[in-house]
């Protein structure tokens, strides 16, 4: 193959094409190859150059980078312009059939393809029923005792911590926000269970930002350990409402369908008192998407019989689970219901655990 | 109904008090209970085997019940108190010969109860916080303690004025510190006199009654969560451990190394039991699951979703699941087997031929064997 015969062509590919073309001659004749090299420069210079290639040809396959660049914003640029013709013209169709349009097809998400969790709790379910009738949040729910939430932070907490903190309590009703003064969670523990609090909640800080989040259920636990993330405070919000009133909040829990999911909403459910104040017009939202918990603050009002109305309060943040334990904080010894074991667990990206 | 109850091959003791049996080629589980009366009192503590033809279970309740469930019959036919609850719940319980029953406490009282009796016929106190008690699989009457600074404690209780072995507490660490005892679960090395016990400072020592050396003879450690339970599968020379993260390791007794882990636990580690004549360990605890993993290539062979949180568990001496098939209801029990279970099935005929010390033997006729299949 002797390049520099051929006259130098203005792209690269027509190298390339030659070649192609040249191995497929080679298995017919090879006393062709002079005519077939004549025949081929003409298609280069009459057509443009994609319009020709075989339909096995890749852009990657093209060695010159700028070229290359070039190809594959025609080839993308043409790829969008058909699909939005063939959207076109599917709409088009929809239109002409009017009321006999068959139903929209519904869009492949992975919550909607999920594997099928056989923890999942059935309603009618005895044993899961009884087993969370007599659980630690039992007391709760059964209205033996009203919930009393302690909110402190990791050791010397800077300035968004300790707004979160602020902006949780007034979320929270009766809840106490107290500095850490450097004590040992395992001591606070039990001056927390004599001064009858039910909840301790610990937020942890790593450079200046909130990114932790432990719930200790007392007396008897359980523990969840949290991470937060995407915090926003009620300043950073827009369109935001007044400050929220001392009403107790209605509590809205989304998405809590497995075993574990039906525990981690019982504790996030208790730390609210159980008989909301309606006229406060206020809802708290923990929403369960892909096994992060979404928390939303809002007030509402309804305009007439049909349209509601909804203003968030804020903060807003976002929860992970990290370990559920059962008993009360003791992350050395303490016994672990469940950990999220990271590359073990989310092989699958359509399995969710809460 | 009774086929069912027969082919149930594991036993577990959950939370709420509920005694279930899972049949494992299945995957099926059954509750016996009375759903009316259920309460948290009643907690399953400890399970073991009522007499030497597996066909009784003893179940030791928190409340400081013992009853007695007849696999036959499906249902309980005895109870007898042993201990008021004030004292802890049961850490250990097990048949003595003619009927009688060992049961150990919280408390450390360690008591002989003869049939037809209220009172203990033998009672010795083993030490505060007991947190497990084991019998001996070769002699009936040896009995081990031990606990939250408590250390390790063999008895026998046909002498039971002193313990035959009191372990002494480890060296003093590099900072001249004295250091804990905290025995978590204990079980006898076959065929030796040692004693093997995993602690809940995540070490795993072995003693040696015999020796003079009373400090453990060989100290491994595994991660560092507390060991919860450990367990010694029949080919020797290992032990598994699990603890309270949810992993279970088999460590190689001769130098105390990790050679595999266990995956798929989510949960703490409650109960661990590996089968007595095949390579399988079956495990419990909070997550609610029973497990199933092979010792040879520790993949997962079953899980069964329980319901309630495990305390304990018991496997029985026979094959956990070839007799479900062959039985009854050939057609169904096929249709649920995965094929890896027919792989599993076809191993475990292997294995039932050989014994130990033929080895070559036995390797011997596998070979062939194996050729025949690829054929």
């Amino acid at each position: 193959m002797d390049f520099s015969e051929v006259p130098v062509s203005p792209d690269d590919k027509g190298r390339k094409k030659k070649k192609q073309k040249k191995n497929k001659k080679k298995t017919q004749q090879e006393e062709e190859d002079g005519a077939a090299q004549q025949t081929e420069q003409k298609p280069q210079r009459s057509e443009p150059a994609a319009a020709s290639f075989p339909p096995t040809f890749s852009v990657s396959e093209i060695k010159n980078k700028q070229r290359r660049h070039l190809m594959f914003m025609k080839l993308k640029q043409e790829k969008r312009k058909q699909k939005m013709q063939l959207r076109k013209k599917r709409k088009k169709e929809r239109e002409a059939l009017g009321d006999k349009a068959p139903p929209k097809e519904v869009p492949k998400t992975i919550e909607n393809q999920r594997v099928y969790d056989e923890t999942t709790v059935d309603p009618d379910d005895e044993e899961v029923a009884f087993d969370e009738g007599t659980d630690e949040f039992s007391a709760y729910f059964n209205g033996l005792t009203n919930p009393k939430v302690l909110i402190t932070t990791s050791d010397r907490p800077r300035g968004r911590t300790v707004k979160f903190c602020e902006q949780l309590a007034t979320v929270i009703p009766n809840a106490h926000v107290y500095y850490r003064r450097g004590l040992a969670l395992k001591r606070i523990i039990p001056q927390c269970v004599a001064r009858d609090f039910t909840y301790l909640m610990v937020i942890n800080e790593d450079r200046k930002v909130p990114n932790g989040l432990v719930l200790c259920h007392l007396p008897e636990g359980p523990t969840a350990h949290f991470k937060v993330s995407s915090v926003r405070l009620r300043k950073e919000m827009k369109r935001r409402g007044k400050d929220p009133t001392e009403h107790s909040p209605e509590v809205i829990l989304n998405n809590f369908s497995t075993r574990l999911g039906h525990s981690i909403g019982r504790l996030l459910a208790a730390l609210f008192p159980q008989n909301p104040h309606f006229v406060g017009r206020q809802v708290a939202t923990f929403h369960n998407q892909r096994d992060f918990i979404f928390f939303r603050f809002h007030r509402y009002i309804f305009k007439n019989e049909k349209k509601v109305g909804i203003q968030e309060l804020g903060p807003r943040f976002t929860l992970k689970l990290r370990s559920l334990q059962k008993g009360t904080f003791d992350s050395k010894f303490g016994e672990y219901e469940w950990v999220l074991k990271r590359h073990e667990m989310d092989s699958c990206r359509r399995k969710f655990q809460l | 109904m009774g086929d069912r109850r027969r082919l149930c091959t594991v036993w577990l003791g959950s939370e709420t008090g509920i005694l279930k049996g899972v049949d494992v080629s299945r995957k099926q589980a059954l509750n016996f209970c009375n759903s009316s009366h259920l309460s948290r009192e009643q907690e399953v503590r400890s399970l073991c085997w009522g007499d030497p033809a597996e066909s009784e279970l003893l179940v030791g309740s928190a409340d400081g019940t013992v009853k007695t469930f007849s696999v036959e019959k499906g249902d309980f036919t005895d109870s007898r108190r042993c201990g008021n609850p004030a004292e802890g719940c049961f850490t250990g319980l097990a048949p003595l010969s003619g009927s009688a029953l060992v049961t150990c406490g919280e408390s450390g009282m360690l008591r002989v109860w003869r049939e037809d009796s209220s009172q203990p016929a033998i009672e010795l106190n083993a030490g505060k916080n007991v947190c497990r008690m084991r019998q001996s699989p070769v002699n009936q009457h040896s009995v081990a303690t031990g606990g939250k600074e408590n250390g390790l404690k063999i008895w026998d209780l046909e002498r039971p004025e002193k313990p035959v072995f009191t372990a002494k507490n480890l060296r003093d660490d590099w900072l001249d510190l004295r250091q804990q005892h905290w025995v978590r679960d204990m079980a006898f090395i076959p065929n030796t006199d040692k004693v093997i016990t995993c602690t809940g400072f995540h070490q795993i020592h072995i003693f040696d009654p015999l020796s003079p050396q009373r400090r453990p003879i060989m100290e491994a450690k595994y991660g560092e969560y507390p060991l919860t339970t450990l367990s010694l599968p029949a080919s020797g020379n290992m032990v598994v451990v699990g603890n309270t993260h949810g992993q279970i390791a088999m460590l190689d007794l001769r130098k105390g190394l990790v050679c595999g882990c266990l995956k798929g636990l989510v949960g703490g580690v409650r109960g661990l039991q590996c089968h007595s004549s095949q390579p399988v360990v079956a495990s419990c605890g909070l997550d609610r699951f029973l497990r199933i993993h092979s010792l040879e290539d520790r993949k997962l062979l079953h899980k069964v979703y329980l319901k309630s949180r495990l305390n304990c568990l018991l496997l029985p001496s026979r094959d956990l699941e070839d007799r479900g098939g062959a039985t009854e209801g050939e057609g169904l029990s096929q249709e649920l087997k995965v094929e890896e279970d027919e792989v599993w099935d076809t191993m475990e005929q292997v294995g039932e031929g050989d014994d130990k010390p033929k080895r070559k033997s036995t390797e011997g006729k596998e070979v062939p064997q194996k050729k025949s299949k690829k054929r």
